[in-house]
């Protein structure tokens, strides 16, 4: 892989040990995937702050700084983490103190955190603490290099922002964050960026399950190529392209896609494909849709329901004032919770608009900075989940051995409220 | 006994020599919410592997596929002591090559036959570099 003086020096240690061991990492990574060279990047989102056993035992063995070296660096040596070169925030990670006495969640692990929250605060990593960062303030301008880490978030800035991002994982992240570089390959190249399969839709596709029961379609069929959406589609909105996006990288590991009208890469269907020859569509019609909806809902086969999750991807400030708007006067069912996920600077908004109130009266519970598949945490003695969320449907019953339902925010509110699922196609 | 003996050709990802018993995918592997580090195993509910341990195998697959947490449970499964000892990737991307890289063991792609069809679970493979040898007992 071509380097330039600059990163020779880089790794050679002229900006420090740790920015060494961090170039050393990408050009690993970078000769790891045949990449010519690196490029710039100045929006990083990655993350450091998310406690686990390994983690723990570094910190007991060599404080924060072994943590970051070991896991954000794969180096061995004992480094000091300097501050982070370029602009750089921390994704969704654990439950913070605000959850104690609410998610069945080690004490430990919120204090590993609010540690590490800490050490990081300090060294320039913009705590947004979610999933998305899109929604409170972290977003890339069209054409931004970027090294991003959270399959949904990594497809949202490719496709709607039209910002360039690979997957990145824990290592080159962290690398990025160090050095302001990451491998310039996969979607950070013009010529990588064409649709490669034609979705047509010939059944109506508008709503936030509709949108996220065609993201699981798309990303069956395209497997970790570009899908284009054309046809019988409503104009999307945000949370409808972040559940679409969310559910393309989960049954597939869809990054990028394109709708033709909507999304700024692709004004026209000919420019979904940059000139090539589109191949045969794959249609997405009535079997198709049920189809989908009936492996989402493949994992359960109990009525009973003790606990309803919504908010993955984390809730925008509407989706949240919905929750609100359906539970209100409402009380859940005894022995079943409500959990809605969202990042916590909207939690702010929530609170001040009235919306958490009306959510806490039912016996729901806003929450921040997590989720139940992140945390591997749900209400102790969950058997039967209900969730709105293509994502958490497919992850959640691997991750925490229950069964799942998925359905619409009503069906999901429906619920909580009467402890029985009754969803259906509509 | 009759071995055969066949050799496949590839990209290096992670440099080095290891040698060992194929576990074979069909399908892309996930590695949050796909695999268990504290055991080696893959916990995917409808996967073809679901169940089946990775620890001390060469494992060969097509491609990585969901979270971008893939490198780090990978990573986590190398500091648990759980870890493949080589990696046969049909198809790389940012998840499975830096996956190898945190993982760091040997590492091969872009072979000149499907890894996935030429190799089945428990056959002897060594990986040396590019170089694919694989026996079927």
């Amino acid at each position: 892989m071509f380097l330039t003086e600059e990163e020779k020096r880089m790794r050679d240690g002229s900006e420090g040990a740790a920015a060494g061991a961090a170039m050393d990492l990408l050009i690993r990574y970078g000769e790891a995937l045949d990449a010519a060279r690196l490029c710039d990047v100045r929006n990083v989102a990655g993350t450091m702050t998310q406690p686990s056993p390994v983690k723990a035992a570094l910190v007991r063995q060599g404080g924060w700084d072994k943590a970051f070296a070991v896991i954000n660096l794969d180096c061995d040596d004992d480094i000091e983490i300097p501050a982070m070169r370029v602009p750089t925030c921390q994704l969704q990670h654990g439950f913070g103190g605000d959850a104690a006495g609410v998610v069945p969640y080690p004490a430990e692990n919120i204090a590993l955190q609010a540690q590490a929250e800490s050490f990081y605060g300090r060294r320039g990593v913009n705590i947004l603490a979610t999933c998305t960062p899109y929604q409170v303030g972290n977003i890339p301008v069209r054409g931004e290099h970027c090294a991003w880490m959270e399959s949904s978030a990594v497809i949202y800035a490719n496709s709607v922002l039209g910002a360039r991002t690979n997957c990145e994982g824990t290592a080159s992240a962290g690398a990025a964050s160090l050095t302001g570089k990451i491998p310039c390959w996969g979607n950070h190249l013009d010529g990588n960026r064409h649709g490669t399969h034609l979705i047509d839709v010939r059944v109506p596709v508008d709503g936030f399950m509709e949108w996220g029961m065609l993201g699981y379609f798309a990303g069956g069929v395209a497997g970790e190529e570009h899908p284009v959406i054309t046809g019988d589609i409503a104009r999307p909105d945000l949370a409808e392209l972040k559940h679409f996006g969310a559910a393309a990288a989960t049954s597939g590991g869809v990054e990028l896609y394109h709708i033709p009208g909507v999304t700024p890469e692709a004004p026209t269907p000919e420019a979904a494909f940059r000139g090539r020859e589109a191949p045969p569509p794959v249609t997405y019609g009535p079997r198709e849709r049920r189809a989908v909806y009936d492996t989402l809902n493949s994992q359960g086969t109990s009525a009973g329901v003790d606990f309803v999750l919504l908010g993955c991807p984390h809730a925008s400030v509407d989706q949240v004032r919905r929750v609100a708007a359906e539970l209100d006067g409402r009380r859940l069912s005894p022995g079943t919770e409500l959990w809605l996920m969202v990042p916590r600077a909207l939690k702010d908004v929530a609170d001040r608009s009235g919306y958490t109130g009306v959510i806490e009266r039912s016996g729901g519970r806003v929450l921040g900075d997590s989720c139940p598949a992140m945390s591997r945490a749900a209400p102790r003695g969950t058997r039967v989940f209900a969730t709105d969320s293509a994502k958490q449907a497919h992850y959640l019953p691997a991750i925490l051995g229950i069964e799942a339902w998925f359905g619409t925010l009503e069906d999901c509110v429906h619920a909580a409220v009467t402890g029985r699922w009754e969803g259906g196609l509509p | 006994m009759i071995k055969t003996t066949i050799v496949l050709r590839g990209r290096v990802v992670v440099p080095g020599a290891c040698e060992g018993e194929a576990l074979v995918s069909h399908e892309p592997i996930s590695g949050w919410g796909g695999i268990d580090p504290a055991r080696g195993v893959i916990i995917e509910p409808r996967h073809e592997l679901n169940g089946a341990c990775f620890t001390g195998k060469v494992l060969v697959f097509p491609s990585a596929k969901g979270s971008s947490g893939w490198s780090g449970f990978f990573q986590s499964a190398r500091l648990l002591g759980t870890a493949p000892i080589g990696m046969i990737i049909a198809r790389i991307s940012t998840k499975s090559a830096l996956g190898a890289v945190v993982t760091r063991v040997p590492a091969v792609t872009d072979l000149d036959a499907d890894p996935c069809e030429a190799i089945a679970t428990g056959d002897r493979v060594r990986i040396d570099n590019g170089t694919v040898e694989v026996r079927r007992p």
